[in-house]
């Protein structure tokens, strides 16, 4: 079989399509320096802190973005002058993060916009395990969902809500997920089996 | 059956809405109703015809993105976005990219800006088109969903030119994009501006004059410019009220500011405003599209980031204008490579809320139209 034609032998891989050029890449650039909270100061924050004083703890710009730390005994009183003396009429956002090692560990975070100002502003408060924080819905009637959400993944209860019920997650589902503790492959295994049918939704 | 488990399986399908006056019932709409667009359930209490309460129930597609974000790194996470608003996922992506970026301190180049204009708008057109063959559907006109969908076609295939996938693109990198434009790139995508122009007065004609479709849509679904606040919406639902406020113009991002366009108002605040202003859009995102590709500067595509993205701890708020409405992202780095927190504005969460405020006191048959005009995926709802 020594006269086996060369062609039928197996030949070499054809030649690999050229593969795509590689993104050009800009020159390294030097480190951007590490952003830094600086001291907000406005006629805004001078007025809120003359009537709330030790109630505003901070008052900062992080990247280009203005935001406000404030006691938790004076949150709601100030999202209301915000929304009724300052123009702040759009609700964007509120959200919970959650840091466990925190004496207060829920920080609630409210994103409010004003069009007239064309500015965004962040209020933000600390809140302990358990403790109740004042609903919102009163200002703006679209916190009602946001609260209900942050409720369902924190367990955070909104005081004077009006409908505080899970939002996402079924009815009877027992904790909460986006709390820290709560492992990302958790269920509620007893509410999958008596509801689903089956031993684990993975 | 006896009266007591009979009332107690009214308070299971319809919860706090068992006090029903002597003319009223109970419809359950949903989950799986072709008119909710996916799996929104809205429970109706109903007198006759008429909606005199309205819950919707929602979270069957919950999938706990939010939570899995703190599990993956920065980078991992960018391809997850994209199944939020999965008719928009160029926008989720650029949405994403520009919070890690805005973290990361870091800008990027100009060619990528362009770029990432270029797609995110060929998106909204995408999304827009869904929108309006679906809501059309509803209302009971089935041509225009063929028209959409043929035109639809075009802008995916650009899509899976660009980056191999139709829907959930992963379009862009935090630093850039991936990809260059591809070899033809500008040539198709005038070709596209050149031809959806004349098709969208074709779905104009079809639609706008049509009697039935005047009297289904005007006047119905009112929201007036101060609920709309009060209620966070955002969109064209904002614009329709006549509220001037997009973001591509208030917060210019991406290099929104070099190019020239309208953001169309409405002033009644119904659904029939809310239509053509949608229409409008579209045909301002093709002039859009067209500076982007005819002013497509040359140059790098993506700035260097490290490997393994580690944002300085802090946090940050950033939000496109997607085609829902406003696509926020609350980011929280503390300094690892993991996210510590993301949070995702959804526009249609939001949006939907209104749908309680927009619908009661209308008829059965107007719900559907407002679930329509308000333009949700459930995807995006349920995170």
């Amino acid at each position: 079989m020594s006269d086996v034609p060369q062609e039928n032998l197996p030949q070499p891989a054809a030649e690999q399509a050229p593969k795509p050029a590689a993104p050009a890449a800009a020159a390294p650039a030097p480190a951007p320096p590490k952003p830094v909270a600086v001291p907000w100061e406005c006629a805004l924050v001078e007025g809120l802190k003359s009537v709330y004083g030790p109630g505003i703890l901070e008052a900062a710009t992080y990247l280009d973005q203005n935001y406000l730390v404030v006691d938790r005994s004076v949150c709601h009183e100030v999202l209301s002058a915000l929304r009724q003396q300052h123009r702040y009429t759009m609700i964007t956002d509120l959200t919970a993060v959650h840091y466990p090692k925190d004496p207060l560990p829920f920080e609630i975070v409210w994103i409010l916009y004003s069009i007239p100002n064309q500015a965004r502003i962040r209020v933000k408060a600390r809140f302990a395990e358990g403790e109740e924080v004042p609903t919102a819905t009163d200002q703006w009637v679209g916190t009602n969902w946001m609260e209900r959400e942050v409720f369902d993944m924190f367990g955070v209860r909104f005081a004077g809500h009006p409908d505080l019920r899970r939002i996402l997650l079924p009815d009877e589902w027992t904790g909460y997920p986006l709390r820290k503790d709560y492992d990302v492959q958790l269920q509620d295994s007893i509410w999958v089996k008596k509801n689903l049918g089956i031993e684990s939704g993975q | 059956m006896s009266d007591d488990s009979f009332y107690e399986s009214l308070e299971e399908i319809a919860p706090g809405h068992t006090f029903l006056g002597s003319n009223e019932l109970v419809l359950n709409m949903g989950p799986q109703h072709p008119s909710t667009h996916g799996v929104l359930r809205v429970i109706l209490k109903l007198d006759g015809e008429k909606v005199n309460g309205i819950e919707c129930v929602i979270g069957y597609l919950h999938r706990g993105i939010e939570k899995l974000a703190e599990n993956r790194t920065w980078i991992q996470f960018g391809p997850f976005v994209d199944r939020l608003d999965y008719t928009a996922a160029v926008s989720n992506s650029m949405g994403y990219c520009l919070a890690v970026e805005k973290l990361l301190g870091v800008e990027i180049p100009k060619r990528a800006q362009y770029l990432r204009v270029i797609l995110t708008e060929l998106c909204r057109l995408a999304s827009h088109q869904i929108w309006l063959g679906t809501h059309v559907l509803d209302i009971g006109a089935v041509t225009p969903l063929f028209y959409a969908f043929r035109d639809r076609e075009d802008i995916l295939n650009v899509f899976e030119k660009y980056c191999g996938a139709r829907l959930t693109t992963h379009a862009f990198r935090i630093g850039g994009c991936r990809w260059d434009a591809y070899e033809g790139f500008a040539k198709e995508i005038l070709h596209i501006c050149d031809d959806l122009g004349p098709k969208i007065d074709e779905y104009k004609d079809l639609i706008t004059g049509n009697r039935i479709w005047l009297q289904r849509t005007k006047n119905v679904g009112y929201i007036s410019p101060e609920d709309c606040l009060a209620y966070g919406l955002t969109g064209p639902l904002l614009r329709g009220s006549g509220v001037n406020w997009d973001l591509r113009k208030a917060q210019p991002y991406s290099s929104y500011e070099d190019f020239d366009f309208d953001i169309p108002l409405g002033t009644a605040g119904d659904t029939f405003d809310r239509y053509i202003i949608r229409i409008e859009e579209m045909r301002q995102s093709i002039r859009i599209i067209r500076q982007a590709v005819e002013g497509l500067p040359e140059g790098p595509i993506i700035t260097k980031v490290p490997k393994v993205i580690k944002p300085p701890a802090g946090e940050a708020y950033v939000s496109i204008e997607a085609p829902k409405g406003e696509l926020g992202y609350f980011v929280v780095s503390d300094g690892t490579a993991k996210p510590y927190r993301v949070r995702v504005r959804p526009p249609s969460f939001i949006n939907l809320q209104a749908l309680e405020k927009m619908a009661k006191g209308s008829l059965v048959a107007d719900v559907v139209a407002i679930i329509g005009t308000l333009d949700i995926v459930l995807g995006e709802v349920d995170r």
